[in-house]
């Protein structure tokens, strides 16, 4: 597991939530909501899909940290990588 | 300002059925006598007979929108969008706060609770954490028609109409009586059901003695036949485009039929059982508020579901004011498409609607050995009938706790 990884498993969740949305060329620095179309309940999907498939929790004070591809991998990095350890 | 005095007109359909996804298709396999039962996969409960519609969901809605919503939802922005195409009405360029949206429901929110709550169980032990976020806006009872609204950035009045079995003629009863209170100047009016994809529905038939079972799928809706025992659930969509008759002609638009005259009233009986008196009593109020009399009609489509009772009540009723109607002719369209429940009354009607063009009265099938408690005399059984001409349709739709609803169209004449 690496940032990239996680960067990818993000990538993954947002093609499920949003399939009408080219993620071909999603820049990881930029604010999602700000290149692509999605809303705060497209967000609580994003968290419910972590919580589902891979069992991260992110509480409700830290969902800003998935605004950008890189704050999400900053951020979820450390989880994954405790839940490989546990 | 109120229109009471004004003729309401039918000027748009839309709908997706078992057998087709618009009316001309709907139509030409009702005069080919061809079922569009066939067998469905339903939770706990096998392949079941059941009508499947197969319209093409992403025409008119994202693929997102398609995930987030409900797949009544996805019927109504379906049926809407081919509605008003077929009107010649683009909602973009209309006032949009004149648009007015009325959706008949039988039940909502049976098929996102039901898949929620098998989810919960079988995948993650009950934890409510898993519950989506999406379900109360998926399961408020407004959603099939607020789904089109949202779809369509309408910003006239929406609601469903829950009217069980009834909510088709229901819903363009609402939308008629907006019309003519001013209230929108373009209704879309009817019904939608996605009923087969909650198992409850069909273990509730079953459980009730009501579910239709038949080795081949096609045969399982009978209604009058000597052998029915049941429902065939079906879902679908039938969406008409209301317009006050003035309107219609100012923007010089095709008119497809009348609406002469309706009723709704209740049974005050039982939850479940029929009243033939109160149905009765619904068929000759609808008449006298369109000032006809039993043989100024020439179909009757009847709402019979095939349940064995069902079906010997309402031929009761029917006999009772049609008895001596030589020329009226009765049909069920049930008996091609199963029973699509909010959607049943307004798809009824819609195959029947081309009979004012084509003077044709489509059969009703699988009636193998009549039973005589349903010989009505003007039955056309198994092959579509040619008559001189289609001025006046009746349109049957009962549901539980008794409600009963009556519409009757008539061809336009100026």
């Amino acid at each position: 597991m690496d940032k990239e990884k996680v960067k990818q498993i993000v990538l993954d969740i947002i093609a499920e939530i949003a399939p009408d949305e080219d993620l071909t060329d999603v820049k990881p620095e930029i604010r999602l909501r700000d290149q692509l179309d999605l809303d705060s309940m497209d967000f609580l999907d994003i968290v419910m899909e972590l919580r589902k498939k891979h069992g991260i929790e992110v509480p409700e004070a830290e969902y800003r940290q998935l605004e950008s591809l890189d704050s999400s991998a900053e951020y979820l990095f450390p989880k994954f990588e405790a839940k490989a350890v546990a | 300002m109120n229109y009471f005095d004004e003729r309401i007109v039918v000027t748009g359909v839309g709908l997706t059925s078992p057998l087709g996804d618009d009316l001309a298709t709907l139509r030409e396999n009702l005069l080919a006598g061809r079922s569009g039962v066939t067998r469905f996969p339903v939770r706990n409960m096998g392949d079941l007979p059941a009508g499947v519609c197969e319209f093409e969901t992403t025409r008119h809605q994202s693929r997102k929108q398609l995930r987030v919503g409900t797949r009544a939802g996805s019927i109504g922005i379906y049926c809407a969008n081919e509605a008003f195409a077929n009107a010649g009405i683009e909602p973009a360029e209309v006032d949009r706060s004149r648009i007015g949206v009325y959706v008949g429901i039988t039940e909502h929110g049976n098929v996102e609770t039901e898949t929620e709550v098998c989810q919960l169980f079988d995948h993650y032990d009950e934890d409510v954490k898993f519950w989506t976020h999406h379900h109360n806006p998926r399961t408020v009872a407004n959603n099939p028609a607020g789904e089109i609204t949202v779809n369509l950035g309408l910003t006239g009045p929406h609601y469903t109409v829950g009217a069980a079995c009834a909510a088709g003629n229901a819903g363009i009863i609402q939308g008629a009586q907006m019309l003519r209170l001013g209230e929108c100047d373009v209704a879309l009016a009817g019904g939608a059901s996605e009923s087969i994809r909650a198992y409850g529905i069909f273990a509730g038939f079953k459980s009730q003695g009501a579910l239709a079972q038949h080795e081949d799928a096609t045969k399982a809706s009978r209604p009058f036949d000597k052998n029915r025992n049941g429902i065939v659930v079906s879902e679908g969509g039938c969406l008409y485009v209301l317009e006050r008759l003035s309107d219609a002609k100012a923007r010089g638009a095709q008119i497809l039929g009348e609406i002469a005259g309706y009723s709704l009233n209740s049974d005050g009986t039982d939850y479940v059982l029929p009243n033939p008196e109160r149905q009765e009593e619904c068929i000759r109020l609808a008449l006298k508020k369109a000032a006809l009399e039993p043989a100024d009609v020439d179909i009757v489509s009847t709402h019979a579901t095939s349940t064995p009772q069902g079906d010997e009540q309402e031929c009761t009723a029917l006999r009772a004011v049609f008895g001596a109607s030589e020329g009226t002719f009765v049909n069920n369209t049930k008996s091609f498409i199963g029973h699509a429940m909010g959607a049943a009354g307004t798809l009824e009607l819609a195959g029947n609607l081309p009979s004012f063009d084509d003077g044709m009265v489509h059969a009703t099938i699988n009636v193998e050995e009549l039973d005589p408690a349903c010989d009505l005399p003007g039955l056309v059984c198994d092959e579509a009938k040619e008559t001189k001409g289609v001025e006046v349709i009746l349109n049957n739709s009962f549901g539980m706790l008794g409600i009963n609803s009556v519409l009757i169209l008539k061809k336009f004449h100026n």
